[in-house]
């Protein structure tokens, strides 16, 4: 049956139905709703869990990561500044292995302080070894969440993510959305089993130093289970679909590109918008089609290349920058498809909060089409 | 002393820290007290790097390393998933003077605010010596390291020691107490009465680092005597914010201290700095009357 509610409460309510036992997290705009949502559901005997109202983001990873590797299942959420706060915690959750499963809703980072939309938080820990999964709509990101944890506790991955969704667009969106039952989403998540844990009873040491001697070895085992994330994922969005009706398997997931000249990519929320932008121009005539990137950690580099085999022309929309040298999703993009003879432009879009309506996406498809890109769209020259 | 001597060792020998390291000893005694049923929570620092280079570790009781300054925010997050699991560990933060009163201070006020049940003992040497001697908030004044060196124009750090046991005691911190290596039956009853005092607890223990602070190996623990004989460093408790219990002294002039260490060799050499040393021997002064540790001479009026 669907609801209709607020983006936040629905992955509240799946957050939830995961059954963590540690709750840690700090207010910020636009992710609060989510953890005031939690904080509600233990304070109403809901939820059977710890919940730690720590003093900063910084602490919330780290009391995180604290007790996941004491043995439980654990939760935060956070955006932008929160999250650059913990860019520390990121990478050393990563490399110690601790399943961590946290929501980003996106925003924007300063300078200037901007509390609004885009993709820069998350996209800037994309070296930290956490795997990076974007939703289109609200239904997607609650459903991600119960992904996420069968992928992350799985043990040939044990690796944190990020489950992405757009800040304000999404987080702050009411939507239809279907909530599975408790019994459900147990039938699909089993309770958390830790490869390892800080045990009195059989004591470990976590979080040795590691000499020039180990230490590659160490990274290379985390990349190798980025890419095994890759299968994991396909296994868990297909049986979620078996259970649910609703199919992830698909890490990129491509629209009326069968026999479309030209492509649009991006993540997130800006695709609902890009489709029906399609829609349009495939009425007028035009043959053009949407690549949607679902999981952008592990970057699925071949699937990516195997999507848009048939197009001649690639526009990416980047809702980041990575500062003197162009978009990240781009740059990943052309790399994706080097050696091929398309033609990939980059487009800078949707900073800061900046609307994106159906009229801008064609307008990108033009210019893509008369060899315009690797650029900002839509920059307002005269405040410049 | 015999009874510290007892019992098993959970800190292994053949270790990389210095010979002669206060912080070692600080250690061993640690577990001594705590036993098997004991989590730790370590912060960067000498402790952590001498104790467990990958793939070995010198830790017979769980250990977790994360960062250089959230080893109490790691501790929360430990605790809380004990107390979900209906575990008995107790859960040990250590965290040397550089994470714990300066780098570290976020997390560790975090926590104490909150009530965690966690023992937090800062190992305290007086300067960031894992990183090659820097100035920490816990170096004393007049002290000469790497980065507040005496020179032409300065007479080495320029303030005192963060009050930290104050600081806590302020967040409503039911146990606080202050230890010496010098006096380990004292530090390992402390550590007990702290892990089984509910709520979070603070121990800061003086251990003396022969290489920061130049002097030989073999000179550590008389080193820790000596700041405890002299009232520049003082072992007390406070109970609920109040101190209840200092240790007394027949108290020595600072200077038989001081001119023991390289740290202060420049306020002896090449020329006597009288003034540094009389501020030092007034900020001895003043824990003496702060603490009251001072034993009255027989036949001294009062």
């Amino acid at each position: 049956m669907l609801e209709f509610m607020e983006g936040s409460h629905a992955v509240a309510e799946i957050v939830k139905r995961c059954r963590p036992q540690v709750i840690a997290a700090y207010p910020i705009t636009p992710q609060t709703h989510i953890v005031e949502d939690l904080a509600q559901m233990v304070a109403n005997c809901e939820l059977d869990a710890e919940y730690i109202t720590v003093e900063s983001e910084f602490s919330a990873l780290s009391a995180c990561l604290g007790a996941s590797a004491a043995g439980s299942r654990v939760y935060s959420a956070t955006t932008s500044q929160g999250l650059a706060l913990m860019f520390e915690v990121c990478f050393n959750a990563a490399g110690m292995r601790q399943p961590i499963v946290m929501t980003i809703a996106n925003r924007s980072l300063g300078a200037p302080l901007s509390i609004w939309n885009d993709q820069q938080d998350s996209i800037s820990l994309r070296d930290s070894g956490w795997l990076q999964f974007y939703a289109e709509d609200n239904q997607e990101a609650a459903d991600l969440h119960m992904i996420a944890y069968k992928v992350c506790e799985d043990h040939d991955i044990l690796l944190p993510a990020f489950v992405c969704f757009d800040g304000f667009i999404l987080s702050h969106t009411y939507e239809p959305v279907a909530l599975p039952t408790q019994e459900e989403v147990d039938a699909y998540l089993p309770a958390f089993n830790p490869y390892q844990r800080l045990d009195a009873e059989a004591p470990l040491s976590f979080g040795m130093y590691a000499t020039p001697e180990y230490y590659t070895e160490f990274r290379y085992e985390i990349d190798q289970a980025q890419y095994r994330a890759k299968e994991a994922f396909v296994k868990a969005g297909r049986e979620f679909g078996e259970q649910f009706g609703r199919d992830y398997s698909a890490l990129v997931e491509g629209y009326r590109l069968d026999d479309a000249d030209t492509a649009l990519v991006a993540m997130g929320s800006i695709c609902g918008t890009a489709k029906d932008a399609v829609d349009e121009m495939r009425d007028a005539g035009k043959k053009v089609g949407l690549l949607n990137i679902r999981m952008f950690r592990p970057f699925p580099a071949p699937e990516i290349a195997d999507a848009l085999k048939g197009v001649s022309t690639v526009a990416v929309l980047d809702k980041n920058i990575s500062l003197g040298s162009g978009g990240a999703v781009g740059t990943e993009v052309k790399a994706a498809l080097s050696g091929s003879n398309q033609a990939v432009y980059d487009y800078i879009i949707a900073l800061g909060g900046r609307d994106v309506r159906k009229r801008d996406i064609a307008a990108v498809v033009d210019l893509a089409e008369k060899g315009k890109g690797d650029m900002f769209y839509g920059l307002r020259t005269e405040v410049l | 002393m015999a009874e510290v001597e007892q019992g098993c060792e959970l800190l292994s020998a053949g270790h990389r820290a210095c010979g002669g390291c206060g912080p070692a000893l600080a250690a061993r005694l640690l577990l001594k007290a705590t036993g098997k049923n004991v989590i730790i929570a370590a912060a960067t620092g000498c402790m952590e790097v001498f104790s467990t280079p990958y793939p070995e570790t010198a830790w017979g009781v769980p250990w977790i390393h994360s960062l250089f300054e959230n080893n109490a925010a790691v501790a929360s997050g430990i605790e809380a998933s004990l107390k979900k699991q209906g575990r008995s560990e107790k859960v040990v933060c250590i965290g040397g003077d550089g994470s714990t009163l300066d780098i570290g201070v976020l997390c560790i006020s975090g926590a104490f605010e909150r009530g965690h049940d966690i023992t937090y003992i800062c190992y305290d040497n007086e300067a960031y010596m894992n990183t090659g001697i820097q100035r920490s908030g816990a170096t004393p004044y007049g002290a000469s390291t790497t980065t507040s060196p005496a020179g032409k124009c300065s007479l080495g750090n320029q303030h005192q020691k963060k009050d930290m046991p104050r600081i806590l005691a302020a967040h409503g911190a039911p146990y606080v107490a202050t230890a010496s290596i010098a006096y380990p039956n004292d530090f390992v009853q402390k550590v007990e009465r702290a892990i089984n005092t509910p709520g979070p607890c603070y121990i800061q223990v003086h251990t003396p680092c022969c290489t920061g602070w130049g002097f030989e190996s073999g000179e550590t623990l008389s080193m820790a005597k000596l700041a405890i004989e002299t009232g520049l460093w003082v072992n007390y408790e406070m109970v609920d914010g109040e101190v209840v219990k200092a240790k007394k002294v027949m108290r020595k002039p600072v200077e038989e201290y001081l001119a023991k260490q390289k740290r202060f060799r420049h306020l002896f050499k090449p020329t006597r700095q009288d003034g540094v040393i009389a501020n030092i021997q007034a900020i001895a002064d003043a824990n003496a009357e702060r603490f009251g540790i001072d034993i009255k001479r027989k036949g001294s009026s009062e």
